[in-house]
Parts: structure tokens; sequence; C-alpha cells
């Protein structure tokens, strides 16, 4: 690693799947960059244009409609697929949300059709008859053997298995998560991570932010601690709000 | 249709008075409720009996303002109408509104003024079979609570289809998501903004629809009012944004005081002087303008109703604090945020802010919409914020990665108290203040300066 590294993030299709307000994970990540004086690159991959999977460290890809997941799965199979799936097998970290997280999977069937996704990780999602899984969320996983807490919102028609084999992001403490069945949400396979937590996850919880940009930037980089006084704050009303308890805002601090 | 008796009228009325009585609150869709449980068509039946029949009106911003512009042009063409006014605007504050109007088992007035929660549009409007529908604007709010924008265009498109030919629909020919739902009827009528000179080149990343619905292209934008506002066309010649007959061909903005307009109509321009700020009013002033033509009103009703508006409830409303003003405006979506903080940007002096982010249902629980809204324009431009409600906190982050400078904040999540607080620093710097509290965040500041009264030692002393 050299003296400035810079993180090169490639966002996927930012025009169409933004659609719990995505843009603020982009925001912290880049904030928290250049608060520390690592470089940010953002570049925005959108229908019709390919990816070079050495280009970039970190590839994301929100939420959206599901007449958007429709409109760019094909685009996505054809453009992007080989690159992402290149990506994954090297290492690069991919933050898959909501939809995005849908079409990380095998496909993602819906009441009249079936939509193929990356299959970049064993999982498949049905759109099954019943209410939408929609409220506050919070989970649970380790990072470097401590227990972390991820807190946020969720709001999906799909209920998401994974495969026995494939492991999940973490752990419902409260909340439905992958399918508001088995207790577990999202998925986390080498530094691929998907999670049902939608849109700006990233500002509801800073720490797992500077854990992507670690990965990122090479696992071995130490991040200067920042004044991060709000972002405790905000972690912790996001927390409460999932209705945990003052045990788990102690767990969830450095 | 039959009425409703005279003893279940009697029954819910008797209930609604002793409820507002009491003051626990509810008494604007509490008696209504009850009436639909004692009759569950009482919404068909008692509208049934207005003359001029209903003009529903819905939209995701700027509804309840709207319905209070046309209601003054209403009331200067000497039309009574029966109007859920108080903004309750589900089933039970529509049959509230009409219980209310009953005298002798019949209900009184002229026409229906109804505003309508979208999700509940499509069964007011099977019920009450207005003569009018204004749909207005459709943007992304609460997503937990609406669902997608696309599912509830597609309803609107059904409900649009079960209408009978002569009830007339108007749109704005502006949103792209709307604009569409008119094309098989013939006599649909359409509104818009055709002064570009407020107009942004390219949508800001908040705006919500932005596709052709036919084929999927991004839609080319020529101008921007506002959001996913302004005059679009598919590059692929699919659709395109139908020319309105109502359109606001002249635009002044006065900063806060208000607008100047020119509005062309079939029947020839009418000029007027809106005294609400943004261009966001001036899109409210447009499609009350429309809906009254659709009635057949008159320029000298409609310039002079729209003059003498005032602004409804926590809708831009200016509180007299110790000699100080606070101008307080809703928040509660991106877009309608937006034009909040366009319009308050314009100022001059530096202010200082208090926003209230409450996560309640009648919020949305969820705030993740803070994020798309551009706190950017702030940067800069104010004195000192104080985040207050349920969710504080990130509002607080949200600024703060906005660029403002965190020594710039206060973060207080009881309102009431950071609300005193954040004026008495206002007063105390002789620096104007501006007041955004999200929906409950509102009702529970007005509840706490109506519990008051007018006391302005008390306000001054804090
Ligand atoms: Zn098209």
């Amino acid at each position: 690693m050299n003296d400035s590294p810079t993180l090169r993030i490639c966002a996927l299709y930012p025009s169409r799947m933004n659609i719990y307000a995505d843009r603020g994970n982009m925001l912290l990540l880049q904030h928290r960059c250049e608060a520390r004086g690592i470089g940010f690159e953002l570049t925005a991959s959108e229908a019709g244009e390919h990816v070079d999977p050495d280009a970039h460290d970190l590839f994301y890809i929100g939420g959206g409609q599901d007449s958007d997941q429709i409109q760019i799965a094909g685009d996505m199979l054809e453009t992007k697929q080989a690159a992402l799936a290149e990506a994954a097998e090297g290492g690069k970290v991919i933050l898959a949300v909501c939809g995005g997280y849908q079409l990380l999977g095998e496909y993602y069937e819906l009441a009249d059709q079936k939509v193929e996704g990356l299959g970049i990780v064993d999982l498949r999602t049905v759109r099954e008859p019943g209410e939408r899984l929609i409220g506050n969320v919070m989970i649970e996983f380790e990072v470097d053997g401590s227990p972390r807490v991820l807190a946020g919102f969720e709001n999906h028609g799909g209920r998401t298995y994974l495969e026995s084999g494939c492991p999940p992001l973490g752990r419902v403490l409260k909340g439905h998560g992958n399918n508001g069945k088995d207790g577990f949400e999202g998925v986390h396979v080498n530094n691929v991570f998907g999670t049902y937590l939608h849109g700006p996850l990233l500002p509801k919880n800073a720490w797992f932010a500077d854990h992507l940009t670690r990965l990122a930037l090479g696992g071995d980089i130490e991040l200067e601690p920042l004044d991060d006084d709000l972002e405790d704050l905000a972690h912790e009303s996001a927390i409460r709000a999932a209705g945990g308890g003052s045990g788990l805002m102690r767990l969830t601090q450095r | 249709m039959e009425s409703v008796s005279k003893l279940k009228l009697g029954v819910a009325k008797s209930v609604g008075a002793a409820s507002r009585l009491s003051g626990r609150g509810g008494g604007t869709s509490l008696p209504g409720k009850l009436l639909l449980r004692l009759q569950d068509d009482a919404i068909a039946r008692l509208s049934s009996e207005l003359p001029r029949g209903a003009v529903v009106i819905s939209a995701t911003n700027g509804k309840t303002t709207t319905a209070s512009l046309l209601a003054s042009v209403l009331g200067r063409s000497r039309i009574p109408v029966v109007h859920n006014r108080a903004g309750a605007n589900m089933a039970g504050g529509i049959a509230t509104a009409l219980l209310d109007a009953t005298k002798h088992g019949q209900v009184q007035g002229q026409l229906g003024l109804f505003e309508v929660d979208e999700a509940w549009t499509a069964r007011i409007v099977e019920q009450t079979q207005p003569s009018v529908l204004l749909l207005a604007n459709l943007f992304r709010d609460q997503l937990d609570r609406y669902g997608e924008l696309e599912t509830l265009a597609d309803s609107w498109q059904q409900m649009i289809a079960q209408l009978p030919a002569e009830t007339r629909v108007v749109l704005n020919a502006d949103d792209p998501l709307l604009a569409g739902l008119g094309a098989d009827r013939p006599n649909t009528l359409y509104f818009g903004l055709t002064d570009t000179s407020h107009a942004e080149p390219v949508p800001r990343h908040a705006a919500d629809s932005k596709f052709c619905r036919r084929c999927g292209a991004p839609l080319e934008y020529e101008a921007v009012q506002l959001g996913h506002l302004g005059i679009y066309r598919c590059p692929n010649g699919d659709f395109a944004r139908p020319t309105p007959q109502i359109a606001a061909t002249k635009i002044t903005t006065h900063g806060m005081e208000g607008s100047e307009i020119t509005i062309s109509t079939p029947d020839g321009p009418i000029d007027c002087e809106l005294p609400i700020p943004g261009l966001y009013n001036v899109y409210n002033a447009v499609a009350a303008t429309a809906a009254a033509h659709a009635l057949d009103l008159t320029a000298g009703a409609i310039s002079g109703g729209l003059a003498a508006a005032r602004a409804v409830f926590g809708r831009v409303e200016t509180l007299e604090i110790g000699g100080h003003s606070v101008a307080l405006m809703l928040i509660k979506n991106p877009t309608g945020a937006n034009e909040v903080l366009r319009t308050i940007a314009e100022e001059s002096a530096p202010f200082d802010l208090w926003i209230a982010l409450n996560d309640k249902i009648a919020d949305g629980r969820d705030v993740s919409w803070i994020w798309d809204a551009d706190f950017e324009m702030l940067a800069g431009k104010v004195g000192q914020i104080t985040c207050s409600g349920t969710r504080a906190e990130e509002m607080a982050l949200r600024l703060a990665y906005a660029g403002i400078d965190r020594k710039r904040l206060i973060v207080e999540r009881a309102v009431e108290k950071s609300f005193d607080a954040a004026v008495a620093d206002s007063v105390r710097a002789a620096t104007p203040i501006f007041a955004l509290p999200t929906y409950t965040a509102l009702l529970e500041l007005r509840t706490a300066i109506a519990k008051r009264g007018d006391a302005p030692s008390y306000w001054g002393s804090t």
C-alpha cells in the first residue's frame, strides 16, 4: 500500500437503483476518505457500460422498484456479470443493498416472471404472497472476533433463501431479515456483502463504512480515528428505533 | 340513493361533539369512523346529496394547500362547500366532513371538496363519483406506507379507466408519471408551468421518475421545474409532455413574500398575486386554477381567491413569538423538503434553523429520505441549526455530511424544549429562524403552542 491510497468506487446503475436514498452511503464513504486524506473516486456504470474489475476497489448496487430491477437485470448480465464475478473472486468488495442484494443471487421470482440474477452468491429470492417485510431492523455478526451490530430499515416484498453452505451476513436481533422465518439476514461471502438494510445504512453504521473501506484498500491499512460523536449517536438512535436496548449499544462501541 | 338515517347521523354527531369537548383529539375523523361503522356506504350516500357533486384532490405534495386555494376561490364564487379542511384525508376524515355538514338528516352545501390521501384515492373516488378529479403530483414519499410509485400510478390508471366519460380528470402535464393517465380521455384537462426561468436543466438526484413508462428509456428534459416535474419527452417518441391548457406563463418570485403569476386559460389570461412562497406553491395555484376552470368559475373569482389565500396549517405559517417571527414549514419527503430549502436559501441574511425529524407512522417510519434531500443548499447560509424529534441524531449527521460545521449543530430530541431554546437563541442573536418539522413534530409543536395561548412573555423568557 502506498502513502496516499485512493478508494475507487464503482456505483452500478445509480440513476435507477437509488430508491431509498442510496446516495447517503456514497456521501459517507467520500467524506470519511476526505477527512483522512484518502483519495476518493466515484464512477457510475449505467446501462450498456462495461465494467473493468481491476479499476475499482468497491462495487455498490442499491435498491430499486421491481420495475427498475427488471429493466436493468438483462443489461447487468450482458455487460457486467463477468466482471463482477471476477471482482468477487479476486476479493474486491461488493456491497449490494435491497434490490441490488436480490440481484446478486441466482434469480428473483416475481408473480409473473423470473428475473435472472448475477449468480455470484448461492441464494434465491421469491415474491411470496403476504405482506411486505417493513420496519426497523438490527442484526449481529462477528468482525475480527468481536460481535458488532448493524442497524437500519428494511422494506422488501421478496423473501431470500440461502442455499446450505452459503453464509448469511448476520443473525436477526430485531426485524425480519432475509425471509422473516429463518432468523438470518443478508449474505457474506469473501468480500461480497448483501443486505436488506436499505438505502443509507452506512450513515447509521459508520463503523461498517470504515470496515468496508479497510477491506477495499487491502485490509492491512490503519484508518485514522475521526470525531464520530454524531455518528455514534446516529448509530445508537437506529438501534433504539429497532427496539434495541442499551446493552446492545455498549456492544457496538469501539 | 337512499340517505343515511337521522338516528345514525345523530349518534355519530354526538360522539364527535363529546370527543371534541374532551379535547382528546380524534375529533376530525372519529365521528366519521363511527358513522362508517353504522353505515358502511355513508360517504357514497351523503355525497350523492351534493347538487354539484364533488372535487377530489390527491397528490404527494401540496394537496392541503391546493384544496385550500380552491376553497378560497369557491368562497368568492359563493358556492357553499363541504370540505375536509382539517386535513384528515382518509375515509374517516371525509365522512366526518360530510357528517358535520348535515342538518335535519340532509347534507347542506353544494359541492364536496375533498383532499384525499394517495392510498385512499381510488376508494374515495369510487364512493363519491366526483365531477372533477385532480391528480397533482406523485413523488417518493413514505415508501413504507404507500409502496412503490409505479404501483400507485398503476392503481390510479385503473381508477381512471373506471370513471364515467363525463368526469373531468385534471392532471399535471409536467409530471410524467401522471400525464399519461389521461391519454384515453379526450376531455382531460392539463395544467403545468411553461415559464422556465426558474427551472434547472437536469433533474436533481432526488427526482423520482425519470424513465419512460413504455420503453424504459431515460426521459429527456428540456427544463426541470422541481423534482421530476418539467418539460420532458421520451427519446424514442413514445410519449411527451402534453400541452397544458392551464399554464403559468410568467412567474416572478419574491422570496418569502410570494409570487406574481400569469396563468393562461382557454378563457384568457389571469394575473394574480400569490401570497405564499416558492415554486411549489405556484404549482398548487395553477392546479387550483385548473380545477376552478373545470368547475366554470370566473377569472375574477380565481385571481381574487388566490390572492386571499392564507397559508394553511404548517404549510408556511408564521408565528409571532416575543416580537420575533418564526416561519413554520412542513417537510416530509425529499422533493418537498428541497423546495422548502430552495425557498429559504434565497434569503439574503443568515438565519437559524430548527428541524424536527420524527419517525412515527404518519411521518413514515423510514427516515432514509433525508439523505436524498439537498441540505447542501444550507451550507454557508445558516447560523445555528437545532435538530430535534425522535431521529434528531441522524438529522444532525445528515447536516454534517451536507457540509454544515458540526459546531453549529445542536441535538435535542424533545420537540418543545428544543424549539423554545432555538427561538430564544435566535431572539438573542436577532437572527431570523425557520422551523422545519415533519408531520407529527408539527402537531406536537402546535399542541404545545395552543396550550400556552398567546403569551409572548413566556416565549421571550426562555
Ligand atoms: Zn419510451
